[in-house]
């Protein structure tokens, strides 16, 4: 049960981060999903992840709406405030979050059903947006907590447990996403947290919206033969393209571990996102060829996975809305009360 | 017939979208600045352009806010409505009609009413090359002749185009053209001015004409609130625009020059007070404004607020339901959908205002009682208030106000704490502590609209839950003690009495003063907030009968009575306008008298 919090004990051998933390601060109460969910190795990977890039847990805020991986929040970061909303509305409370204080760090945890089905107005517009924030969408093709359903990103001809295939047109968020101008749009794979951990640190520090689809199979509803968004068949169908590693401004990038072919994307704070090419002539900063590659992959019935695309040269919200740096809500009311004088002057109009 | 001044109402009929609002208001404004006591009513399609629209001035030297139930000259401008305008005027009352096309049929449909015919089209056809100002121009013309009608102070008038059109001197000679066109007229051709008519007063220097939003939206300027997300819907967007212009104005870094403020433009009503709420959460004073449908889908959210304990603050400017019933009318019928707004035991602030001076200094009171009790609060305004413009005093900001931030534990209060539960009563008025995310690791915990007990754990345990929903009883008890008291006027010793809310206050006022020359004493109180105050329940036991005067088919607020405070239904008689119109003095008069020859009969 989710109330049962972990024995805080440490190994007093274990690595510390640059702020002398170590994994284990950066968990959070025992898991109450199902054993061999794929949500908790996502949530093995952001813990993973926080604790590379040395941030500050209560610096951090975690968002969730509802369903098993709105759940999730609980399970990292207990040292993070966390905000388990309503169901699809997620996107909606860390944009009022962000609005109120954009000196923080903002994880959204979502899942298809929450993401696509509900709440897919909220998750279009926080895109368009460009809320600073990363926005995990672990993607299982079906509802768990009421047991089985489709879920909006199922796709054509993937079986239910009972065997019934799905007749409708699946909704992919990274498709979407790209077409609506998403300035971060990556796939990972739960079963995969070697590659798993760079793309969140990547969309962890991007400045701006970043969608990562992460397909993390539902042991329990979904995992059969014949589904599309099983262990065995992600294993077999999927597709990587580039591989996203990140680099603290910290460290210096030297020649060996830079090999040649690879790019290198600097990052608004000094940091940087190495990209690694699998496939040769691909280029994430091509809108178009992202989407297009996304969709053959489809076709072929493979699953597109690694950094698709990106664009560090899309404004945020604050910054199209010209707010000022510090956050608003430790503003003093001083700086905010335009006094008695005002309200006389501006009255003279009403007369 | 004997004068009439300082007292009388002017309608005006117009088709909308043909620039009549700027008119009429220069024609209102021109009045309060004579100073005359003047009030105007809009009633406008919900439409761009072509349907009927009415403008409906009072002037009245009591300074009386209400409708009077009369019509004393009627402005027809729209052939389409010609039939119901004429019927509307008072007998012994005016019609000024276009008589470039002269209607025998209007001119003889009453003999008990008199007739202007003034060629404006004709005039304004003649003297006006652009199509566009052919048009506009026929309303300025109305007013030119009111002026000699109605003996306006032609100087004031002149004043005001002045400012009006400081930097467009084109339009400025325009303007005074089609003015004298239609003075010229008047005077030429009738007996100026007519029995009903202006004289100076100096009754509202220290006023100002403004309508409800404007205030409401200025006054959360002045609550220090920095986050507004909200989604169009008539008629609470010009509340939302008020806020804008005046962050705008006032709300900048000095600097910098940027913005101490963040307003969102949501998707739709469930988005719009998420982010309020996330805002809320993380420490910003939030707020939305919405109408009745948006009250609809932002219930779920609502029911998470109350029970997750997050402050916000929402303006509801009423309009007519249900569903989207006349967008452009107005109504008090969201009383009962925001006193217990979402599923499961719920029940929320609500604060009422009167008039656009409380919709300003209750966005201060809102914002206080809802970090103080941590708690969704809404201010029912409506589209009367929030869309009309009322003469009320100048608002004045207290330069002593701090605003209450409630129960917020500190960086350095948490340094200092081993441990901290969200949801324990350390105070032991059911309002318990809470702590800003990204402030110290002390103070995180999780929200959830999931059941929780009283140290913010995730509980299914019926004990802890029902710890929890019990302990939210109560804090409805703690805002019943500290929002608004009600606003009691009489002597206490009439049997009789009436219990009313928000922008029913003028009517019963006017209505009062012409009961008591009638020889009717009923002494009034004023609701101002829900959950209600002892004084509510004291003030309902002293009375014989008490009148409950509401703008709603149920009688919502007499429920909301009757249920909370667990009242006999025969204590409170219902006394209900719902037709969309501002509830009016006569409506009031007439059944308070109706109801004493009842009485008496019986």
């Amino acid at each position: 049960m989710s109330y049962i919090k972990k024995p805080k004990i440490s190994h007093p051998g274990l690595p510390r981060n640059a702020i002398g933390l170590t994994l284990r601060d950066y968990e959070g109460s025992m898991s109450t999903l199902c054993a061999g969910c794929g949500h908790d190795s996502v949530s093995a990977a952001i813990i993973q992840a926080y604790f590379d890039l040395s941030i500050e847990p209560h610096r951090v805020a975690k968002i969730s709406g509802i369903g098993c991986s709105s759940k999730t929040p609980t399970y990292f970061l207990g040292g993070a405030h966390g905000f388990n909303s309503v169901h699809g509305r997620m996107p909606s409370i860390a944009t009022g979050a962000n609005a109120a204080n954009r000196e923080m760090q903002y994880i959204g945890v979502s899942g298809d059903g929450d993401s696509l089905s509900i709440g897919l107005g909220q998750f279009g517009h926080a895109i368009r947006r460009n809320i600073n924030m990363m926005y995990v969408i672990e993607n299982n093709g079906v509802y768990g907590l009421t047991k089985g359903q489709f879920s909006a990103s199922a796709d054509v001809g993937s079986t239910a447990k009972k065997g019934e295939a799905n007749p409708y047109q699946p909704i992919d968020p990274v498709s979407m996403a790209i077409s609506l101008g998403c300035s971060f749009v990556a796939r990972g794979f739960s079963g995969d947290k070697e590659h798993l951990v760079p793309l969140l640190k990547a969309a962890i520090t991007h400045p701006g919206f970043a969608l990562l689809d992460v397909i993390s199979p539902c042991v329990t509803f979904n995992d059969h033969e014949g589904s599309t968004k099983s262990y065995e068949f992600m294993r077999e169908n999927e597709r990587a393209t580039v591989y996203a590693d990140f680099i603290p401004n910290h460290e210096e990038i030297t020649a060996s571990s830079e090999p040649g072919g690879l790019e290198t994307i600097t990052m608004h704070d000094g940091s940087r996102i190495r990209l690694r090419r699998v496939a040769q002539d691909y280029d994430p900063g091509n809108r178009a060829q992202a989407f297009s590659h996304v969709e053959e992959c489809s076709r072929a019935g493979e699953i597109a996975t690694g950094l698709l695309y990106l664009d560090t040269g899309v404004a945020e919200m604050h910054e199209l809305a010209g707010t000022t740096e510090d956050s608003l809500s430790s503003l003093d009311y001083s700086r905010l009360n335009p006094g008695n004088e005002a309200l006389a002057k501006l009255q003279q109009r009403w007369r | 017939m004997s004068d009439q001044v300082n007292d009388f109402v002017v309608k005006i009929a117009n088709v909308n979208g043909t620039g009549s609002a700027s008119a009429n208001g220069m024609l209102m404004k021109s009045i309060f600045r004579m100073g005359i006591p003047v009030v105007g009513k809009n009633f406008f399609p919900s439409n761009i352009q072509g349907l009927p629209t009415w403008y409906e001035i009072r002037i009245s030297k009591q300074g009386y806010l209400s409708r009077s139930g009369n019509v004393d000259m009627m402005i027809a401008m729209n052939a389409q409505t010609y039939i119901d305008d004429v019927a509307e005027i008072s007998p012994g009352g005016y019609l000024l009609y276009d008589s470039t096309w002269p209607r025998k049929d209007l001119e003889t449909a009453r003999d008990d009413i008199n007739i202007i015919g003034i060629p404006l089209s004709g005039m304004c056809n003649e003297a006006f090359e652009a199509a566009r100002a052919k048009v506009l121009m026929k309303n300025v013309a109305y007013v030119g002749a009111l002026v000699a009608l109605l003996d306006i102070d032609m100087e004031v008038v002149t004043n005001l185009l002045k400012e009006t059109f400081a930097t467009k001197q084109h339009l400025m000679d325009a303007n005074m053209q089609a003015i004298k066109m239609g003075y010229d007229y008047a005077t030429e051709n009738f007996e100026c001015p007519l029995p009903i008519r202006l004289e100076h007063m100096d009754e509202t220097s220290g006023h100002v004409l403004i309508d409800g939003n404007t205030a409401a939206g200025l006054g959360a300027v002045y609550a220090g609130a920095t986050v507004a997300s909200w989604y169009p819907i008539t008629p609470s967007t010009s509340l939302i625009d008020g806020f804008t212009t005046y962050c705008k104005a006032l709300r900048k870094d000095p600097e910098t020059g940027k913005n101490l403020y963040c307003i969102v433009q949501a998707e739709d009503e469930l988005a719009a007070i998420g982010m309020v709420l996330g805002a809320s959460w993380n420490g910003a004073r939030a707020f939305t404004a919405t109408s009745g449908p948006g009250i609809s889908l932002m219930s779920e959210f609502l029911g998470l607020a109350y029970f997750a304990e997050i402050p916000a603050v929402l303006f509801d400017v009423q309009r007519v339901g249900p569903s989207t019933g006349m967008p452009t009318r107005t109504q008090q019928g969201d009383i009962l959908a925001s006193a217990y707004a979402s599923h499961g035991d719920t029940r929320h602030v609500l604060l009422f205002p009167a008039d656009p001076k409380e919709c300003f200094e209750m966005a201060a009171t809102a914002f206080d009682l809802a970090e103080r009790l941590q708690t969704p609060v809404i201010v029912l305004s409506d589209l009367d208030i929030g869309m009309n413009d009322w003469m009320i005093p100048e608002l004045k900001w207290d330069e002593d106000y701090v605003p209450d931030r409630g129960k917020v534990y500190t960086e350095d209060q948490l340094k200092e704490m081993d441990v901290f539960h969200r949801y324990v009563d350390v105070d032991g008025d059911a309002i318990p502590y809470r702590t800003l995310p990204g402030v110290h690791p002390t103070g995180a915990y999780f929200v959830r609209g999931s059941g929780h007990n009283r140290f913010g754990g995730y509980t299914e345990k019926s004990d802890e839950y029902k710890d929890v929903l019990d302990r939210l009883r109560r804090k409805s008890d703690t805002a019943g003690q500290i929002a608004p008291a009600p606003l009691i006027d009489g002597s206490g010793d009439t049997d009789w009495a009436i219990i009313s809310i928000g922008s029913c206050d003028g009517a019963i006022v006017e209505a009062r003063d012409r009961l008591r020359e009638a020889g009717i004493e009923l002494d009034y109180m004023r609701i101002r907030a829900f959950p209600f105050n002892q004084d509510v329940a004291d003030f309902i036991d002293r009375y014989e009968r008490v009148f409950v005067i509401e703008q709603n088919r149920d009688a919502q607020l007499r429920q909301l009575l009757i249920s909370d405070l667990e009242l006999d239904s025969k204590q409170l008689s219902p006394m209900l306008s719902y037709d969309g119109m501002p509830v009016s003095c006569s409506f009031i008069v007439d059944n308070i008298q109706e109801e004493i020859s009842r009485n008496k009969a019986a």
